[in-house]
């Protein structure tokens, strides 16, 4: 990397000082802009069109808006649209932590059992206990989530940690935790089994207000300490030994990103059911955008999902309208194409042979 | 992202094995196998004494029941589950050495979810209904998929290196499953016929089927054993291998046309079997270390024996039901190898 590939950002009046990549702030405002645009966009479209500035108006409740429109976007496609981009930006985050830690390019939160102990405890409540409220299907998949990144984090425990040992041990879980939910699957009242796939899609329909709540605080809470910890990331992203000697608290700081990554991962799964694709590939996205140092490229990776399933919900609701494809079935469709795309257009040695 | 690091395990705390020792414990193995085989054929809805088993090998009575369940069904389907679990074990055992990532297994090359996606489609599109249809959609979704995951991994600086293969794998393999699941969630029928073949399994598969598949997972078995050598090579990295004189891209081609033989091969036949390719070739790297010209040998019998094992349990357990084999696998796989994780990676 060139040595004028770097912003200093100083912040004397906080004792902060940052060094990024240059490239970080352009492609954080893009990405941010274009998050902003292809929420306005969705928040327009459906079976009742929205002009973009009309729906600016209402969301910004001024007077000239529209009654009738205040309520459309509001109450119903505002929380909605907002759940989506939290989801995206705390699976994205999440994801960029555990390739981090992990130093694999493979792990995404699930290594973590986020997806395998929500999926068997969802699809339990859905297939075995059958018409349970979807509530307690968020609140089951929540506490498997959990319980899982638990049990995996203690099997892993052996007089200290280690990132290979909980890699192993989170496939060997979530094997166990795969296997029992397609047997689910496959023995299942056919009804049952169709809603439990499409939970196990992802899927953002009909996310209210109540949803968003449930979800800001956790995003909130969890994604500052993420960013304060990128420095530590990047240090035990060069490895165990290089990051003590370099004065990180291995196991500790460890842990706590673990923590974080399992935080955010498990309330996206509580609100939006197991959406794929995007913890394991928006931080690849990111890092093809602005590099692999973390504190550039958590921010990065947060904000390519939130547009990722923004985007991907846009095209869920508009490909087959009225028929709506659930959002995690549309994320890979769209991430896929750009990510392989990245992968076509930088060619340079640097960036593609790994490190 | 350095995939390299936590790729081989040669950090595990490793016995000091002799020739002879591995020689031999082979030889345990294969012994192993048969005995795992024979309860195979003597286990089943109806349970068949090992004298009657003996009996319809040597002195066939067309008139018997028994002697024609065992040779129309019973060894075909154990033959079937022996040869996919050595396959599977194989296949994964390559992608492990060629990605030189612990995560990677044959679903890396996007096998099973191109066969899925092709079963799936046969079935919805055009309406195929039998096991031998299932097979053929099948390799053709695992063998388009696979190249086309190649051919990506490929672009650019350097050929297919490690990181790209097994990123550009997870894109195609995520792109491909959301199609799947399109068409389930969509159409109830679809999923109604397929959702049982979709979680593996051996039962009903004749010896028909399996003349038809044995030619390439024999051809893939062999083709990887002879690769022994230069995967050893290759899984100590990219440079390595060039600077002792390895044509990289020739190895590299030949060990995924290995894997698209064997795993292809075996999602025709069986399913898509997950965790015996990801799993298998972690635990003979336990017992021989990280030389790929006893990895794969021993990969194959442990791969063999727990897939017919895992059989014969998925028919014993809910008699006279049965549970799908690759449930099964995970079930019986994961906790012995939670345990063998623990035991064994010291850092």
């Amino acid at each position: 990397m060139k040595p004028s590939s770097w912003v200093v950002v100083r912040a004397p009046w906080l004792a902060v000082s940052l060094r990024i990549d240059r490239r970080v702030p352009p492609v954080l405002l893009l990405a941010t802009l274009a998050t902003l645009i292809a929420m306005i966009v969705n928040v327009g479209v459906g079976e009742y069109p929205i002009a973009p500035l009309d729906v600016i108006k209402s969301v910004l409740h001024l007077p000239s808006a529209g009654a009738e429109h205040s309520f459309i976007v509001n109450t119903l496609r505002l929380p909605r649209m907002l759940v989506a981009a939290l989801v995206g930006l705390a699976l994205g985050i999440s994801g960029a932590i555990m390739q981090g830690l992990t130093r694999n390019p493979l792990a995404d939160p699930d290594i973590l059992g986020i997806s395998p102990g929500a999926g068997l405890a969802a699809v339990t409540l859905i297939v075995v206990v059958q018409s349970v409220s979807s509530d307690l299907v968020s609140l089951g998949a929540f506490a498997g989530a959990l319980l899982a990144a638990l049990l995996i984090y203690l099997l892993a425990w052996r007089s200290g940690d280690s990132p290979l040992r909980l890699i192993l041990v989170g496939v060997g879980l979530g094997a166990i935790a795969g296997a029992l939910t397609t047997l689910m699957l496959t023995f299942g009242n056919l009804y049952d089994v169709q809603r439990a796939l499409s939970w196990l899609t992802g899927s953002i329909y009909g996310r209210s207000w109540k949803e968003f709540w449930a979800l800001l605080p956790w995003v909130l809470l969890f994604t500052p300490p993420a960013l304060l910890l990128a420095r530590d990331l990047n240090a035990l992203h060069l490895g165990e030994e290089i990051a003590q000697g370099l004065g990180v608290r291995v196991t500790l700081r460890r842990g706590m990103l673990m923590l974080i990554a399992v935080a955010l991962a498990g309330a996206t799964v509580a609100a939006a059911g197991t959406i794929g694709f995007v913890g394991l590939m928006a931080p690849h996205i990111g890092r093809r955008l602005v590099g692999a140092d973390h504190i550039g490229l958590l921010p990065t990776a947060g904000l390519v999902g939130a547009f990722t399933v923004v985007a991907a919900d846009l095209v869920g609701r508009t490909l087959f309208a009225p028929i709506e494809l659930p959002v995690g079935l549309v994320t890979a469709a769209i991430g896929a194409p750009f990510f392989l795309f990245l992968l076509w257009r930088q060619r340079s040695a640097s960036l593609l042979r790994g490190s | 992202m350095a995939a390299t690091t936590a790729s081989e395990p040669n950090h595990l705390l490793r016995l000091p094995r002799s020739r002879a020792a591995l020689l031999f414990g082979l030889l345990v193995g294969a012994g192993v196998l048969l005995l795992a085989m024979m309860s195979s054929i003597a286990l089943g809805a109806a349970d068949i004494a090992p004298g009657d088993v003996w009996a319809s090998l040597f002195h066939f009575d067309p008139a018997s029941t028994d002697h024609l369940v065992i040779r129309t069904l019973r060894i075909p389907r154990a033959t079937v589950a022996a040869l996919v679990g050595a396959s599977l074990a194989v296949a994964g055992a390559i992608m492990q050495a060629l990605t030189r990532n612990p995560l990677s297994d044959p679903g890396i090359l996007g096998i099973n979810t191109g066969a899925a996606l092709g079963v799936v489609a046969g079935i919805y599109y055009l309406n195929i209904g039998s096991l031998s249809m299932y097979a053929l959609f099948a390799f053709a979704g695992a063998t388009v998929t696979a190249v086309a995951v190649y051919m990506l991994g490929s672009l650019g600086y350097g050929g297919p290196t490690p990181l790209k293969l097994t990123i550009a794998g997870a894109a195609l393999t995520a792109l491909l499953s959301s199609f799947t699941t399109g068409i389930l969630i969509l159409n109830q029928r679809t999923l109604e016929e397929v959702r049982f073949w979709l979680a593996g399994s051996v039962a009903g598969r004749d010896l028909a089927l399996l003349l038809q598949v044995t030619p390439y997972l024999l051809g893939g078995l062999l083709l990887a054993l002879a690769l022994g050598r230069q995967l050893t090579t290759i899984a100590l990295g990219e440079d390595v291998a060039r600077g002792l004189g390895q044509h990289t891209g020739w190895v590299k081609g030949l060990a995924a046309l290995a894997v698209v033989l064997l795993a292809g091969g075996s999602v025709a036949i069986a399913g898509p079997i997950a965790f015996v390719g990801l799993v298998i070739p972690h635990m003979a790297r336990f017992v021989v270390g990280v030389d790929y010209r006893w990895i794969l040998p021993y990969a194959m019998l442990l791969g063999a024996v727990f897939l017919v094992l895992s059989d014969v349990a998925a028919r014993v357990l809910v008699r006279p039901m049965e549970l799908p084999l690759g449930v099964m696998t995970a079930l019986i796989g994961g906790p012995f190898f939670i345990y063998l994780v623990r035991w064994r990676v010291r850092k």
